[in-house]
C-alpha cells in the first residue's frame, strides 16, 4: 500500500515535469508584439452598417444608460438611432483597462494618458479616422493632437474629456474645511483622522505624493510627477509610507469608496467627482464636499480607442461620435464632472457654469493638473534614462502598502 | 458495428476500463497538471525592463527577488498565519457542533443541522463578503451591538479578514469533522467510561485521537482556501494577501513572470501540508 502510494506521487510529480519540459520547448519562440508604428490606412476608411452591438471598456460614468439614475442616459436614444447595443464593462484603473483591451473582446475604451500610450505600442489600437466623426471638428483644439493621442502625426484615438483628482471630505468630521493635499499627505494632519483617511488604490497614485512634495519641498527639484529620479521618487514613497499608518482603507472600486463614505468609514481621501456625485445623492450619507487643493492636482484627459481586433468597428465609430457630440457630451462631463471635450457642449450642459467651473477653456487652469501619464525611464530632459519606470512603481506601491 | 463494438469490449475489460477513464484522467492532465506546468515554466521566464515584452530566457531571478525583497516574505508570513488563525478557529468552533450532530442530536434535529450547516453554501460567497462589509463598517450593526459596552468593533483590517474567513469556511471544517466523529462507535465511548474514564479523559484519549484525521482533513479546506484568496482581504480591509500582489503584478504591473512564481509559493506551502496531512492520516478520512 505505502510503496503503492509512492509509485503514484512520484508518477505525478514526473507527469508534472514532463508537461512543464513540454511546455517550455512549445514556447521557444512566438511573437506575439504588436506592430506599434501604425499608419493612417490602418484605419477605417468608409463607415458602413452597424453591427448591431458594441463591447466598451470604460470609466465608471462614462456610459450610461439611465440604470443608475433614470435621469442619466446618454445611451438609450444612441441605441434606438443606429441599432447599435451598448455593453460596457467598468474598468476600475488604468491597468485593468489595459489588461482587459488586451483580451481582444472589447472594441473599444475610454483611455486615459496613462494607457493610451501602452495600448498605441502594443499594437492593440488601431489608427482613428477622424473624418469618420464628424463631431470632431468642435473639440477644443488643445486637446487635438497631443502626445497621448497622436503619434508620429497618427490619431489613435478621440478625446473625451479631462479633469482632475479631488480631495473629498466628510464636514461633519473633517473641521476645518481643508484646502491642500497636505490634509491627507502631511503625517501630522492626516493622523488627525488616522484610520479614516483613504487612497486611491494604483501605483499611480505616487504622483500624487510627488504633486504635494513639488510644492512643499522645492529642493527636490520636482517637475514633472511622472518623471522622478531615484531621490524624488524615494520621497515621494516615503511620504505614503508614512500615510500607510493612517489609511483606513484603500479603494479602486468607485462602490467601494462610495460606500466606505456613506457607512463613515473613511472621511477624507481623494476621489472623483462622480463618487462624490453619487454620495451627495444618497440621503443616508453624510455631507460630503469635493474641492481641488491649492497644491494642484492629478488629473486625466481621456480618450476613445478602437481595438485592433475590433468585431463592431462601425458601431464603435458611431459612439465615438455620440459621446462628442455636443449633448451627450455635455451629459456625461456633468455627470462625470470633467470638462468636455466638445466645445459646443458648453452651451448645453444644465448648470450653464459647468464649463466655467470645471474650466474647460482654461489652459492656464489645466497647466496645474498633471495628467496621468505612464512612468518610462527616460525622464524626457537632461536626467537621461534615471528615471524610475512603471515596473518600479508597481513594486513600490506593493511595499508601501505591505 | 455496435454489437462487435460491445463484443470487443466485453471481451476485453481493461480496455473497457481505459475508454471510461480517458476522458476524467486526460481532463486532470491537461487542466490541472498541465497548468501547473505552465505555471512552473512561466515563474521562470522574465520580464524585459525596458519594452515590458516577456522574454523566454530561464532563470531563478523572480525566486531570488521574491526571497531578497523583505515586503514579500511579510505578505507570505501574514497569509499563512491568517490561515492558520482560520483553521484553529473553525477547528475549535466545529468540533462541538460535529461532535452534538455525531454524538447527541436525534435523527431529525441531525438532518436539520446538516442542512443548517450547508445553506450558507448555497447563497453566492460575494454577498457573503459584502454582508460581512455591511456588518462591520462605521455605521454597522457590530459597532451598534458594542456601543453600550462602549466598546468598538475591528473595523477594516487583518481582523475582519479572520472573521469573515472564519465564517466562509467553516461548513468545510464542520463535515469532515461530524463524518470522523460519526465513525467513532460509541461502544468505545461505553467502555472507556466503564474503565473509569471521566468526560475529560475519554474526549482527550479516545475521541480526540480517532478524530484527529477528520480535524486534519477539515483544516486542509480551510487552510488552503484562506491560502489562496484574495478577494476578501480586497473587501473587508486593504492588507494584501499572496493573491494579492499576484493580481497586481498580473493585473496591474503586466508581469506574469513575477506573478507566476509567487503563485508558486502556495503550492509548495500546500505540498508541505498535505504531506504532514498524510503522516497524520487525514487522507483516510476525507
Amino acid at each position: 500500500m505505502k510503496t503503492g502510494q509512492w509509485r503514484w506521487w512520484t508518477a505525478l510529480a514526473a507527469l508534472t515535469l514532463a508537461l512543464a519540459a513540454l511546455t517550455a520547448a512549445g514556447c521557444g519562440d512566438d511573437d506575439d508584439g504588436g506592430d506599434g508604428g501604425g499608419d493612417e490606412s490602418a484605419a477605417l476608411q468608409k463607415l458602413g452598417k452597424g453591427e448591431g452591438e458594441v463591447n466598451l471598456i470604460a470609466w465608471a460614468g462614462y456610459v450610461e444608460d439611465g440604470s443608475t439614475d433614470p435621469n442619466v442616459d446618454w445611451v438609450s436614444d444612441f441605441e434606438k438611432e443606429t441599432g447599435c447595443k451598448v455593453n460596457t464593462k467598468i474598468g476600475n484603473t488604468s491597468d485593468e483597462m489595459v489588461t482587459l483591451m488586451r483580451t481582444g473582446s472589447y472594441d473599444g475604451v475610454s483611455a486615459s494618458g496613462d494607457a493610451t500610450r501602452r495600448l498605441i505600442a502594443g499594437g492593440d489600437v488601431d489608427p482613428v479616422n477622424v473624418d469618420l466623426v464628424p463631431n470632431y471638428k468642435d473639440i477644443f483644439p488643445a486637446l487635438k493632437n497631443q502626445p497621448w493621442n497622436t503619434v508620429d502625426d497618427v490619431n489613435y484615438g478621440i478625446p473625451h474629456g479631462r479633469g482632475a483628482n479631488l480631495l473629498m471630505y466628510n464636514k461633519d468630521v473633517v473641521k476645518p474645511a481643508p484646502d491642500s493635499w497636505g490634509a491627507v499627505l502631511d503625517p501630522a494632519e492626516a493622523a488627525k483622522y488616522k484610520g479614516k483617511v483613504t487612497a486611491y488604490d494604483n501605483p499611480i497614485y505616487i504622483a500624487d505624493a510627488a504633486l504635494y512634495l513639488k510644492a512643499t519641498q522645492p529642493d527636490l527639484g520636482i517637475d514633472n510627477v511622472y518623471e522622478l529620479d531615484d531621490k524624488q521618487f524615494n520621497a515621494a514613497v516615503d511620504l505614503l509610507k508614512e500615510q500607510r499608518d493612517n489609511i483606513g482603507e484603500y479603494w479602486s472600486d468607485y462602490t467601494k469608496e462610495q460606500a466606505a463614505f456613506t457607512g463613515g468609514d473613511s472621511v477624507i481621501g481623494t476621489t472623483w467627482q462622480v463618487i462624490a456625485n453619487l454620495v451627495q445623492a444618497d440621503k443616508k450619507s453624510p455631507p460630503v464636499e469635493a474641492i481641488l487643493p491649492k497644491e494642484g492636482a492629478t488629473g486625466w484627459s481621456d480618450t476613445w480607442m478602437i481595438s485592433s481586433e475590433a468585431e463592431h468597428p462601425n458601431c464603435m465609430y458611431e459612439w465615438m461620435n455620440h459621446i462628442v457630440s455636443p449633448k451627450a457630451n455635455a451629459a456625461v462631463a456633468e455627470w462625470f464632472g470633467e470638462a468636455p471635450a466638445n466645445e459646443k457642449s458648453c452651451a448645453l450642459t444644465a448648470n450653464k457654469d459647468h464649463c466655467d467651473i470645471f474650466h474647460a477653456d482654461d489652459e492656464q487652469f489645466f497647466d496645474q493638473v498633471a495628467y496621468w501619464q505612464t512612468p518610462t525611464s527616460d525622464c524626457g530632459d537632461d536626467r537621461g534614462s534615471t528615471c524610475k519606470d512603471y515596473s518600479e512603481w508597481v513594486k513600490a506601491w506593493t511595499e508601501i502598502k505591505g | 458495428m455496435g454489437r462487435r463494438l460491445t463484443g470487443f469490449l466485453w471481451r476485453h475489460p481493461r480496455a473497457q476500463l481505459g475508454l471510461l477513464l480517458s476522458g476524467p484522467v486526460g481532463w486532470l492532465v491537461i487542466a490541472y497538471l498541465g497548468s501547473l506546468a505552465v505555471l512552473f515554466v512561466a515563474s521562470l521566464w522574465q520580464l524585459d525592463d525596458f519594452s515590458g515584452e516577456i522574454v523566454h530566457d530561464y532563470g531563478l531571478q523572480n525566486f531570488q527577488e521574491l526571497w531578497e525583497t523583505p515586503v514579500y516574505r511579510t505578505i507570505v508570513g501574514r497569509t499563512v498565519a491568517i490561515a492558520a488563525a482560520v483553521t484553529v478557529t473553525d477547528a475549535i468552533l466545529a468540533f462541538p457542533i460535529a461532535f452534538y450532530m455525531a454524538k447527541v442530536a436525534t435523527p431529525r434535529v441531525r438532518a436539520l443541522l446538516v442542512v443548517a450547516v450547508l445553506m450558507p453554501l448555497w447563497s453566492s460567497y460575494l454577498v457573503k463578503v459584502y454582508s460581512w462589509r455591511i456588518m462591520l463598517q462605521e455605521s454597522g450593526i457590530v459597532n451598534w451591538l458594542l456601543e453600550p459596552f462602549g466598546l468598538h468593533g475591528p473595523g477594516f483590517g487583518n481582523v475582519a479578514t479572520w472573521l469573515v474567513f472564519s465564517y466562509l469556511w467553516l461548513p468545510f471544517m464542520v463535515l469532515p469533522i461530524y463524518a470522523g466523529l460519526e465513525r467513532i462507535p460509541d461502544s468505545v465511548l461505553d467502555a472507556s467510561g466503564d474503565l473509569g474514564g471521566k468526560p475529560w479523559m475519554t474526549f482527550r484519549r479516545v475521541i480526540l485521537p480517532l478524530a484527529l484525521p477528520a480535524v486534519v482533513a477539515g483544516s486542509i479546506f480551510t487552510f488552503s482556501l484562506t491560502l489562496g484568496d484574495y478577494i476578501t482581504p480586497q473587501l473587508v480591509s486593504s492588507t494584501q494577501f499572496i493573491g494579492n500582489v499576484v493580481y497586481a503584478n498580473v493585473g496591474i504591473a503586466n508581469n506574469l513572470p513575477l506573478a507566476a512564481a509567487f503563485a508558486t509559493v502556495p503550492v509548495a506551502i500546500m505540498i508541505v501540508y498535505l504531506l504532514i496531512a498524510r503522516r497524520l492520516g487525514a487522507f483516510e478520512s476525507l
